[in-house]
């Protein structure tokens, strides 16, 4: 984990192997819609070094299909908490309106690659036609920094907790030491033990302790 | 991913939801310990689309889903993708989907014609049909309708609707998939005039002062198929004990779900943000059948609104699964050459809901299909002694 904070983009080696085969595919129109601004900054970053000149970035999702269609893009990248993917399915239908049939990914027996790209909550639609390899790299690096983001996240997250706990802890250890005239030390060492005979997490003893005093006090 | 761990000795189900009120049989089943009863613990996923739900049931993440009826069809067909057989062994509810128009364009309807748009239903396309002729005279854009998503009943009721009073869906308007969080955003920006979306959506827009309800789904189609629980073919077939437990479990909540004594319950649990996350006295209105067809206006008493149990509602009926087939063909999602007999068949499957019905004691129709020609209620023969269906006319269209 600590490694992720570091380097949370991690060069991973598929990675630099999928920048590789990228340098010829340059001119690939691709679409990104994710509505989280630091989540669209890191894949966009990530196709930028990996060569990709034409990627466009939507922020707004009202008028999406004008917007597809005046891009026109070969791939579209698209989270999965976004509720415009029911739009782009329309463009899977046989009627007239539709300028160009889009498949959801190149090849549909690569369930592995799909069942990763679900798992790390991002979805690719594809024109028809695009080959596999072309795609692929595209998609192992889109998966890989979503994946990278949900750690971040993860990691932002149980620094918070953890912070939050720490206060919660050192406002029950000022309680005991001002009720039982306890030292720091002792407060601490009390809390602790509690805590291990209880089976429970400190942030949680503290909590009670906390909760108890206030219903006491009233 | 799911697994087959157990959840304090009981079997898990994972399913994959939609808030919409619709959703509710699901979440009373979680929520009222209907699935326990059964012997296995239901888990609930919420999702922010129609694809989410359909990727994950399909590449096995959900044992089970929330479905827009169609989409199980679509599923075991393979439109647009590679088929994943999903079967229907019930129908979650009948109703509940709203036509709503923008405030300018039920004034351009009023103007035109004004008995008509107030009149609401099928009549109001009438009204919309002379909107479309003036403007097309005008030579000015063409309306652009919103619905949920291409497989759903949501696309079919506003094209049979538009198309009964001479307006071709293709041509004359621009049909357009909106999902209901960008409903608000997309009618203040103009972008679209009207649209067609399941409750509590259409009551949010009216609320919001966007837009008038000129239509509910029963106005159309009195007690018309809307969502069914989706399985995977497969995972029916790996643990038809469980099927059958789980399909229990919906029956009886769908059945907790008719008592008006249990709607304020209902509406609280609905409106807890890991479910809908909507105002209650909405979802109690969705639930009670009062219709606010404009803000401020007094609610009007559609009681079939939203239908979850009465009316053998929760029958898979073949002839809502053919209905849906002929309406794929009809607007060429499909080509012309599937039988809408056999797909139906492979994709609802009123054998199973028999088997659960008879273990829960409930009667349950003897026949497959039924007249979808009927207009008024009727009582068809069912295992344990007739069953009352409502009846309704699909797309009749009165007066002219």
């Amino acid at each position: 984990m600590a490694d992720n904070l570091r380097d949370p983009l991690g060069k991973m080696e598929s990675e630099a192997l999928a920048a590789e085969s990228l340098q010829t595919d340059q001119a690939l129109r691709i679409l990104v819609i994710d509505e989280d601004p630091a989540r669209r900054a890191i894949l966009e970053a990530g196709l930028r070094e990996a060569g990709f000149a034409n990627v466009t970035l939507v922020t707004k999702t009202t008028g999406l299909i004008e917007q597809v269609y005046a891009i026109d893009p070969e791939i579209i990248i698209i989270d999965l908490e976004n509720p415009s993917r029911d739009v782009l399915e329309q463009m899977f239908q046989m009627s007239r309106a539709v300028k160009r049939p889009i498949a959801m990914f190149v090849d549909q027996s690569d369930r592995s690659t799909i069942e990763a790209a679900i798992d790390a909550g991002v979805s690719a639609y594809i024109v028809d036609g695009l080959k596999k390899e072309r795609v692929k790299p595209i998609l192992d690096m889109t998966i890989a920094r979503f994946r990278a983001f949900d750690a971040l996240k993860a990691e932002l997250e149980s620094a918070k907790v953890a912070l939050k706990e720490r206060k919660i802890i050192d406002r029950a250890k000022a309680l005991l030491m001002k009720s039982r005239g306890l030292s720091e030390e002792d407060a601490y060492a009390l809390l602790r033990r509690a805590a291990m005979n209880q089976n429970k997490r400190m942030g949680e003893v503290a909590e009670s302790l906390i909760s108890a005093y206030e219903l006491l006090k009233e | 991913m799911p697994d087959d761990t157990e959840d304090g000795g009981l079997p898990i189900i994972h399913a994959g939801f939609i808030p919409l009120v619709d959703c509710a049989p699901l979440v009373v089943a979680a929520r009222k310990g209907f699935d326990t009863e059964q012997g296995f613990s239901l888990r609930l996923h919420k999702e922010a689309s129609w694809a989410n739900i359909r990727d994950k049931l399909e590449m096995g993440i959900f044992d089970c889903a929330h479905l827009l009826a169609p989409m199980a069809i679509a599923s075991t067909l393979g439109l647009g993708r590679p088929p994943t057989p999903v079967i229907a062994p019930m129908a979650l509810n009948l109703n509940g989907n709203v036509i709503v128009v923008s405030e300018e364009l039920f004034a351009e309807m009023h103007a035109a014609d004004p008995a008509d748009t107030d009149a609401g239903g099928m009549r109001a396309a009438w009204a919309l049909a002379r909107v479309v002729t003036a403007r097309r005279a005008a030579g000015a854009i063409p309306l652009t309708l919103g619905m949920v998503y291409p497989f759903s009943c949501h696309n079919y009721d506003m094209r049979c609707w538009l198309a009964s009073a001479g307006i071709d869906p293709d041509n004359d308007v621009n049909l357009v998939v909106i999902p209901p969080p960008l409903i608000a955003d997309s009618l203040a920006e103009g972008r679209i005039d009207g649209f067609c979306v399941g409750a509590p959506w259409g009551r949010i827009s009216v609320e919001a002062g966007q837009g008038r309800i000129i239509a509910a789904k029963n106005h159309l189609w009195p007690n018309s198929p809307e969502k069914v629980l989706g399985v995977r073919e497969d995972w029916a077939a790996k643990k038809p004990d469980l099927l059958i437990a789980l399909v229990c479990a919906l029956l009886k909540a769908a059945a907790w779900l008719e008592d008006r004594g249990n709607f304020v319950e209902a509406a609280h649990l609905l409106a807890e943000p890991r479910h809908i996350g909507v105002a209650e006295p909405m979802l109690y209105d969705a639930l009670a059948g009062n219709l606010v067809r404009a803000k401020g206006e007094a609610a009007r008493p559609n009681p079939d609104f939203l239908v979850f149990s009465r009316y053998a509602a929760n029958f898979p009926w073949l002839s809502h699964a053919e209905w849906m087939v002929r309406q794929m063909e009809r607007w060429r999602q499909i080509e012309p050459d599937m039988d809408p007999a056999l797909v139906a068949r492979q994709v609802y499957r009123p054998d199973i809901f028999r088997l659960a019905a008879a273990r829960l004691g409930l009667s349950a129709p003897l026949s497959d299909s039924k007249d979808e020609t009927l207009a008024g209620p009727s009582d068809i023969p069912g295992s344990l002694g007739p069953i009352r269906l409502g009846g309704g006319l699909p797309f009749g269209v009165p007066g002219k």
